[in-house]
């Protein structure tokens, strides 16, 4: 037991570390810097000040040291853009994403629990049909169409939701928080949709099968038999052993979630870690991208790592078999 | 031992032959039955075709400012144009470009990353997955190990940050010119592991067959097994992720196109286009918009449920 957590959490440091080398090459060979952060009319003077001031001097072995010191305090250096520290801009940001991501994933495991049950339950019902198919096109919806489409149908033609932005927001302790303000939370109806609808299928989905999976077992023909009303059967008996599978797909589906956050943050233009991102990208903001690399890895490292001890906890098997 | 190199020169002489024949009328069977799989054939044919031969079908060139008129700006979609008196199927952008027009160069450049990027997957996951299979020992370690690590994160997060890194490589005055091909290794690289998986488990399983025994034992190398044994084997997984690999590859082209981290505005691409058409959407142009994105749902749409489809008639054990 313990030498499987110990190797586990071994082979996570090394992809962290491997992730970090990326980072930091990303961060030392592309592009020029101070090409991006100094405008037409510069003199040599302010290029050499810059590069002093932004260590890019120094040899090469150095900086990558210098890096990973800093990596392990929170500390990314200076966005090229906004002339800013990076962990600052980050954690400005971070409330934004992180309110969206758990309200749409919230939204995904509760509405799509629920109608996994019902399509289990009603199998060969027109609504459970219905549902099925709007989900395949939901699948096949890219995220941002969904974006525009519900950005259309609610903000263009019904005027009901605002299309962009947070709403107010107020600070609570040095968290921006949009959860207080009747804006703020009207802002997060259709970010929310978009991002958690592809879970929520997903989820769906996964659960219909395995309650129709389970509605097979003979146990339930007992509870049946027993004369216990439906509702007893359907979420105590066959729901309950159903979650298994769900939490573990779900928990791997948070990392998802937070990375998909880059796509509905662009469409709705709100103001949390992807924008950021991707501004970044279309601006060879090196020390942003690499910051948001590593902290992005070490969540989904975090999470594949937990999610692993709590196969390991779940399924005895394994520990027979865990030299794999 | 003379009788050895024989039953396998009949066996290779045969088999594809028989193989296939019976193969195909399966498969053509259930595809008679299929009205979906028909449907979606369809669909996919007719985009394929109307992006090959774009340049003979459509009515204007888009990029060639010479055939563009400022004056037939946004003129709506079948209404002759106030000042000129053009008329135009789709309507027009900003710049008095046909939409039908950019439609079909905008699906050919879509068509054209996704056929490429899975082509490349393709390569380089077979390659991968049959040396890791056939190979085994550390060559496997090792490659199932970046595929593991790979696979923890989302492949569009991987093709943005190759795309990322690859753009800061480019020198700013190639960025434009590049940034097709870019996007092609940046979304073929990110989706490999699909097919190493499904190769190399395959190959596990095929290694240790009869007919690869026998080809060990006349003499054949290592490389000539994997290519002419065991990769004709192993192929039908592969042709079903390819497909679905397909519309997510298309899908991902076009979400990184409208992120604007994908296919520029000189060269745009389906995503570009909505990109483009979602800034008019509160100013009432919804035909720049809406069509490119109809297209884009229909190709996705249709991809998926052809890779569906092949899904359950080459496996009917996934279903």
């Amino acid at each position: 037991m313990i030498a499987f957590i110990l190797r586990r959490v071994f082979q996570s440091v090394i992809v962290l570390l491997i992730v970090g080398l990326v980072a930091f090459s990303m961060f030392r060979f592309v592009g020029d810097p101070i090409e991006n952060m100094l405008g037409q009319e510069r003199t040599q003077a302010d290029v050499d000040r810059l590069r002093t001031q932004l260590g890019l001097d120094q040899p090469f072995i150095v900086q990558y040291l210098k890096f990973l010191g800093n990596a392990a305090q929170g500390n990314f250096g200076v966005s090229y853009r906004q002339g800013r520290p990076v962990a600052t801009i980050l954690a400005e940001r971070a409330p934004a994403t992180l309110e969206l991501a758990a309200v749409s994933g919230t939204l995904a495991v509760l509405v799509g629990i629920g109608m996994g049950v019902f399509t289990a339950i009603r199998r060969n019902g027109v609504a459970s049909n219905v549902i099925m198919s709007l989900s395949l096109v939901g699948v096949s919806l890219p995220t941002f169409l969904i974006g525009i489409l519900l950005i259309y149908l609610f903000s263009v033609e019904l005027d009901l939701l605002p299309s962009f932005g947070r709403g107010d927001t107020v600070m609570v302790g040095g968290w921006s928080t949009g959860f207080l303000t009747k804006s703020g939370l009207l802002a997060l109806i259709l970010p929310s949709i978009t991002l958690g609808l592809y879970q929520m299928t997903l989820i769906m989905r996964l659960v219909r099968s395995e309650m129709l999976e389970v509605l097979r077992q003979d146990y339930i023909r007992f509870a049946r038999a027993r004369g216990l009303p439906e509702r007893v059967v359907n979420f105590r008996h066959a729901l309950k052993n159903t979650l298994v599978p769900v939490i573990t797909v779900t928990g791997l589906q948070v990392g998802s979630i937070i990375a998909f956050a880059i796509i509905t943050e662009t469409v709705f233009q709100w103001p949390g870690v992807g924008l950021l991102f991707i501004n970044a990208i279309q601006f060879v903001d090196i020390p942003v991208m690499a910051a948001y690399l590593m902290l992005i890895s070490v969540m989904f490292v975090a999470i594949n790592l937990i999610v692993d001890l709590l196969y390991f906890a779940i399924d005895p098997r394994l520990r027979i078999d865990g030299r794999h | 031992m003379t009788d050895f190199p024989q039953p396998d020169a009949v066996k290779q002489a045969q088999d594809p032959g028989r193989m296939s024949r019976l193969w195909a009328s399966d498969f053509a069977y259930a595809f008679r039955r299929s009205p979906v799989a028909i449907g979606a054939t369809a669909v996919v044919l007719v985009l394929v075709l109307a992006a090959i031969f774009a340049p003979l079908i459509a009515p204007h060139d888009p990029f060639n400012p010479a055939t563009l008129n400022l004056m037939n700006g946004f003129t709506p979609p079948g209404t002759p144009n106030a000042f000129t008196g053009d008329t135009f199927w789709l309507g027009t952008d900003d710049q008095g470009r046909d939409v039908f027009s950019t439609i079909l160069y905008g699906l050919r450049i879509s068509l054209f990353v996704g056929f490429s990027a899975v082509l490349l997957a393709l390569i380089i996951g077979v390659t991968l997955g049959l040396i890791a299979g056939y190979a085994g020992g550390w060559a496997e370690t090792i490659i199932m190990r970046v595929a593991d690590v790979q696979l923890t994160f989302p492949a569009i997060l991987v093709a943005m940050l190759i795309f990322g890194v690859a753009k800061g490589i480019t020198p700013p005055e190639y960025r434009n010119q590049m940034a097709i091909w870019v996007l092609i290794i940046a979304i073929g690289l990110s989706d490999w592991v699909q097919f190493a998986r499904v190769v190399r488990g395959a190959t596990l399983v095929e290694k240790n067959k009869e007919y690869v025994q026998a080809a060990r034992l006349i003499g054949r190398t290592g490389p000539a097994i994997m290519l002419r044994h065991i990769l004709p084997n192993v192929l039908s997984p592969v042709l079903v992720i390819a497909t679905i690999s397909l519309a997510l590859a298309i899908i991902a082209e076009a979400t990184l196109s409208f992120l604007g981290v994908g296919a520029p505005p000189t060269q745009p691409s389906l995503g570009t286009l909505i990109r483009i058409g979602q800034g008019f959407l509160f100013s009432g142009e919804w035909w720049i918009l809406l069509f490119p994105s109809i297209t884009l749902l229909a190709l996705a749409l249709a991809v998926n449920l052809m890779g569906d489809w092949l899904r359950d008639a080459l496996n009917p054990r996934l279903k």
